[in-house]
């Protein structure tokens, strides 16, 4: 916390959780496909689900997915910006289980076929967490540039990524590590002071070991 | 950040240095940006206070339709030369409601230090330059004033309604409003604290409770109440009353309330307001839109 968010946000009312928050959920999920939605579907929990529609959330989450900002004066006509930039979605309620009342699960399409499934929650004065991509459990802010990387469980693979991103100059900032089970499917959650470079990316996409790579800068 | 009044007014008093100074360096030394870089972003932070009072519209309408045309109504009546507050005050509370309902319309807001209590600080401090004239800088000065007290505030005690219940936000509002206006009149840091104190110890142990969970009833008017009370208490500061307890202990005071407070008031929407039967009507209706 610094002084400008006791002065600040600048942001689009009412609520800094329910709005504000939302709309990062919206962006983080953009940026994790890292491009253009073409279609989402948009599941709301607890008391996302009781009070959005009052507190404009359902509209906030569209707003961040088409790239609006938390301040964005469009973001309450959201769906009619959707409409016309052909972003289709559907918004429904769901019970997630064991997540923050204010949450939401989002499975998003872009326009080349990619696909995204994400959990997030919104913590208050419009912090928000990702907690679940794709079925694994992660936890990151979207705050700073973030790799999260998809490997087989074997030794040394976390030394080659993360020996890599020193060589490079990338200090890392938080950093987790899951594992179906041993020798399965792991996932590796990074968040960085710096951003990583594109052939870094690309160096680490061909590497023995990691199955899939999801990157998006600050 | 400060987590002391205290101890920025003895710095204040040591080393010369103005608060809103030792507030600023602080900031720009946390964040490593330059004294000029900082004061641009806090005069941009002025700015978007002084757009959240002008994009005020009296027909719009929150979504739930609780909301709206109020400041118009009170604008009208202020006008007609019956209200008894005088202009100053009723200016405030005018841009109190006006910057809340705006909220409540999805509207454009600075959250200071909440979305809900956005209202309070714009309200005195834009009252006060149209009434006085102040320079913008002089506004962004005390408006660093502002925010060392929330700092504070923020590091003893709660700046969330979740945490502390409302006290933690438009308490902590009028309290960092009540400090800015103090300096503004050309009150010193032990001024600042003792403007701060006063206005803080009024709210201290109110209900987060708002109706159907939205930032409406009773967040909208509870604006007017933080402003109005901020001006009062600077008023008192300037006339030379003192809080007898000191500002760093009435946000501890505060921090204890707010733990001891039930959930049901902190931003559940399950106790208060929320649970008196009309509050209760109206959540019924708002989850049958849903």
């Amino acid at each position: 916390m610094n002084l400008f968010d006791i002065i600040g946000p600048v942001m689009v009312g009412p609520s800094s959780s329910h709005t504000a928050g939302a709309v990062k959920i919206g962006l983080v999920g953009r940026k994790l496909l890292g491009e253009d939605v073409s279609s989402a579907k948009i599941y709301l929990h607890g008391s996302f689900l009781k009070t959005g529609k009052g507190h404009g959330t359902d509209r906030a989450i569209v707003g961040g997915l088409l790239g609006l900002e938390v301040d964005d004066i469009n973001i309450p006509n959201s769906f009619e910006i959707a409409k016309e930039r052909g972003l289709d979605f559907t918004i429904e309620g769901m019970d997630l289980g064991e997540v923050h009342p204010n949450s939401a699960k989002l499975i998003l399409k872009s326009c080349t076929g990619k696909e995204l499934e994400l959990i997030a929650s919104s913590l208050g004065g419009g912090r928000i967490e990702v907690c679940e991509i794709d079925g694994a459990n992660v936890r990151f802010s979207g705050e700073y540039a973030t790799l999260i990387v998809h490997n087989q469980d074997r030794p040394g693979l976390v030394n080659e990524v993360t020996g890599l991103l020193g060589e490079r100059g990338v200090n890392i900032a938080t950093m987790q590590l899951n594992r179906k089970s041993r020798g399965g499917d792991a996932v590796m959650v990074l968040e960085c002071d710096d951003c990583v470079p594109e052939d870094t990316l690309s160096w680490l996409k061909n590497q023995d070991g990691i199955l899939s790579l999801v990157y998006f800068g600050k | 950040m400060y987590d002391s009044i205290e101890e920025i007014c003895l710095k204040e008093e040591q080393l010369g240095i103005p608060f809103w100074k030792l507030v600023q360096k602080d900031d720009c030394n946390e964040r490593a940006v330059s004294e000029d870089d900082a004061f641009k972003e806090m005069l941009s932070m002025y700015s978007a206070m002084k757009d959240s009072d002008a994009g005020y519209d009296k027909k719009q309408k929150s979504n739930s339709g609780l909301v709206g045309g109020e400041a118009a109504k009170l604008h009208e009546y202020i006008a007609s030369g019956k209200s008894t507050v005088g202009d100053f005050v009723g200016l405030v509370m005018e841009k109190a409601l006006k910057i809340a309902e705006n909220n409540a319309c999805m509207k454009r807001i600075v959250a200071a230090p909440t979305a809900g209590s956005c209202g309070v600080v714009p309200a005195v401090f834009l009252s006060l330059q149209e009434k006085y004239g102040y320079s913008d800088e002089k506004m962004v000065e005390a408006l660093y004033v502002a925010a060392g007290v929330g700092g504070v505030i923020a590091c003893r005690a709660s700046l969330a309604g979740a945490e502390g219940g409302c006290q933690a936000e438009i308490g902590a509002a009028s309290s960092m409003a009540a400090a800015g206006m103090v300096y503004l009149l050309g009150g010193n840091g032990r001024q600042i604290g003792n403007g701060a104190a006063l206005a803080l110890k009024n709210l201290l142990g109110l209900a987060c409770d708002p109706v159907a969970g939205l930032v409406e009833v009773p967040c909208v008017k509870r604006n007017v109440c933080g402003a109005v009370n901020a001006v009062t208490s600077a008023e008192l500061t300037m006339a030379g009353i003192e809080s007898r307890i000191p500002s760093d202990e009435v946000f501890d005071a505060m921090n204890l309330i707010g733990k001891s407070m039930s959930p049901t008031i902190k931003e559940t929407g399950l106790g208060g307001l929320a649970a008196t039967p009309t509050g209760v009507t109206i959540k019924e209706k708002m989850e049958d839109r849903a």
